[in-house]
């Protein structure tokens, strides 16, 4: 195959000087071979099935022949309706989605982003020995499978396992983690006296789901689950933000220890806003991943237990695959893929405010400069290989 | 101090996985944390190799993701070379319809993905399951940003000599670029192992499980049924070897963090 393509690209060598317009038009003939593989593998898996689902989410199709026969209907925006307006088994599953996954957004976001930026903060520091060791410590979780975690997670926080073991030298009798349904915040008030919601919150609500359901916080199975996905993502933006550091280079810090700052208040008024655009990327993907959560309810409690541990995407998978509810689950994910739109450009606004102001920027910029001139020097001192070896990935951001 | 008890935190886990795998099932429920089996035992693993669908699995796995990565390395860099060297009307269109299809999130379009393999008639077949993997946009991004890294000059000279674009690209850029083709081996490697719900949707029959849906079906009961944790945790451990090994091999790459310029 690539004898071929070679002859057939090297075929005119007997014409001394092609005209340039020939060649032109062989360039452009070879680029769109070279992209073809592409273009075609990405249309007929992606952008064709897009086409073909919104269609379904607008239709009657029950999962039995071709969705574009004659025996499926268009239904308008029926099946959008029955997830969203219309009182039922459909909505309330889809509001209790909604919900599970908004709390696990709200606390597995910013526990990633912060524990990540200490472990990076941590590590960055000079004097630290066996860096690589800790590195490899809490980035290997991230390289594994989230199913091969899954099961350890399920053995750990099974109801004999070894968190429960572990409370229980602390007198602390664990819950059955996976199979506990009570929302954390309500366990709470339940310990403050308060087991039963006003029925202002009880008697109300949105999407099928009472206030009172609504503000449940997230169930102590999806607690579990929560805890688990940190443990793996945390290495991966770990990383992220070991490299931002490492390209702040550590001029403004030591200006801070001249003037006297001290650990946290370098760490809070010196290298995070500098870290700014990379707090930016980590909150953004960890919103789109946190909304996106499947392997791990799939492979764990399957949106159990009493449905706290519910998905949008797994319910939408569920709704198509195990009740033939095609038109709903398309409909389903359709949504999700605007909450997911919406979610991230109203982070992006968030951040957009609070943009440093002009006269810091010059300020850190000015000691950077000042600091490269430094840091030149010692570069060209290490080895080069180390350079060499870095270079290629230098610009995968 | 506080490092090195998050090291253990994240270490932990891995080591009472293992020890776990070499208990009894009696042993692992009531000692869930001794890191000492009171009696070793390697019936896990036997059960799992002589007597079980796992040797199969595995088999699966091997085959989709050795297809998956030659192919993604060989289509990325194609693709990465034309959108970063080749002039052609279009380019910009392709290019920006690249950046488009890299924010769709995977998850939504499980049911479309179904849809489109079942009526192509490669559903529950080795084809369903490796060709919609062939091309990963951000593998293409990285070598596209690679090859703009290499400077014009080396292609010229084998312009002047005439030499054909497939051959320019095959023999004089694709050698240069042997870092950006090693982090897209293993990134495709590593995806390709770990991938699951791609699966789900594009297989149903038993004989073509990977080992990331059959040990899935494990975890809800099917071969072990109840709290049998030992041959769970041992299945795990064995489909998160791989991945390790490559893991162990290329570190240094794989947590690229620019090393070189931070003094020690």
């Amino acid at each position: 195959m690539f004898a071929k393509t070679d002859t057939e690209s090297t075929g005119n060598d007997f014409v001394p000087y092609a005209p340039k317009k020939i060649k032109h038009a062989k360039e452009q003939l070879s680029a769109w071979l070279f992209c073809a593989p592409m273009l075609i593998i990405l249309g007929v898996f992606l952008v064709i099935p897009i086409i073909m689902a919104l269609w379904v989410s607008f239709s009657d199709w029950t999962g039995r022949g071709n969705p574009f026969s004659a025996g499926v209907h268009f239904i308008g925006v029926g099946n959008y309706e029955s997830v969203l307006t219309t009182p039922g088994l459909a909505q309330s599953d889809f509001g209790t989605a909604i919900r599970n996954n908004a709390w696990y957004t709200l606390l597995v976001v910013p526990l990633q982003t912060l524990l990540s930026l200490l472990l990076a903060v941590m590590l960055n520091r000079r004097i630290l020995k066996a860096r690589s060791f800790f590195r490899t410590a809490f980035y290997f979780p991230s390289v594994t499978s989230s199913v091969a975690i899954t099961v350890l997670w399920l053995f750990l926080f099974g109801s004999t396992g070894s968190i429960n073991a572990v409370l229980s030298w602390f007198g602390v009798k664990g819950p059955n983690w996976f199979n506990d349904p009570r929302g954390l915040l309500q366990i709470l008030l339940a310990h403050l006296g308060v087991s039963r919601g006003p029925s202002a919150l009880t008697q109300h609500g949105l999407l099928g789901i009472s206030w009172w359901d609504w503000l449940a916080g997230p169930s102590v199975a999806m607690f579990a689950i929560i805890l688990m996905v940190i443990f793996t993502t945390s290495g991966t933006f770990m990383l992220m933000f070991i490299a931002a550091l490492q390209s702040i280079g550590e001029g403004t810090e030591e200006a801070a220890i001249m003037d006297g700052a001290n650990a946290w208040q370098r760490l809070w008024h010196v290298t995070v806003p500098q870290l700014k655009p990379t707090i930016f990327t980590v909150v953004t993907l960890g919103i789109i991943g946190t909304w996106q959560v499947f392997d791990q309810i799939y492979t764990g409690t399957k949106g159990g237990p009493s449905k706290t541990t519910l998905t949008p995407a797994y319910l939408s998978y569920s709704a198509a695959f195990d009740n033939q509810e095609w038109g709903q689950g398309a409909a389903i994910s359709f949504i999700l893929f605007v909450i997911i739109v919406v979610m991230t450009w109203i982070q992006r606004q968030i951040m957009k405010d609070r943009k440093m102001s002009r006269r810091k920027i010059a300020y850190y910029e000015a000691l950077k400069s000042e600091t490269r001139g430094l840091r030149h020097v010692s570069a060209s001192q290490l080895s080069s290989s180390a350079n060499a070896s870095g270079r290629g990935e230098d610009h995968h951001e | 101090m506080a490092l090195i008890i998050l090291a253990m935190i994240y270490i932990m886990p891995f080591i009472i996985q293992i020890a776990t795998s070499f208990k009894t099932d009696a042993d692992a429920a009531a000692h869930p944390i001794s890191l000492v089996p009171q009696i070793w035992t390697t019936a896990a693993y036997r059960r799992l190799f002589l007597n079980s669908d796992f040797p199969l699995w595995f088999k699966n796995s091997v085959i989709v993701t050795v297809c998956v990565t030659a192919g993604r390395v060989f289509f990325d860099s194609m693709a990465g070379y034309a959108l970063s060297r080749l002039k052609f009307r279009g380019r910009e269109t392709i290019f920006a319809m690249l950046v488009a299809v890299m924010s769709v999130p995977m998850v939504v379009l499980l049911i479309p993905k179904f849809l489109i393999i079942k009526s192509l008639g490669i559903y529950d077949s080795y084809f369903g399951m490796i060709l919609p993997l062939l091309i990963d946009a951000s593998g293409v991004f990285i070598m596209k940003n690679f090859f703009e890294s290499i400077p014009k000059s080396v292609e010229e000279q084998a312009k002047i000599d005439r030499a054909g674009t497939f051959r320019i690209f095959w023999s004089i850029v694709l050698p240069m670029a042997r870092p950006a083709l090693i982090t897209i081996t293993i990134l495709s490697f590593q995806g390709s192992w770990n991938e699951l719900s791609h699966f789900i949707v594009a297989t149903q029959s038993p004989s073509l499980m990977t080992l990331t849906k059959g040990v899935a079906s494990l975890a809800s009961g099917q071969l072990s049924a109840g709290t049998q944790y030992p041959i769970k945790l041992a299945a795990a451990a064995i489909m998160t070897v791989p991945v390790a090994i490559l893991f162990f091999i290329f570190q240094k790459r794989i947590m690229n963090t620019n090393e070189g310029s931070v003094k020690e």
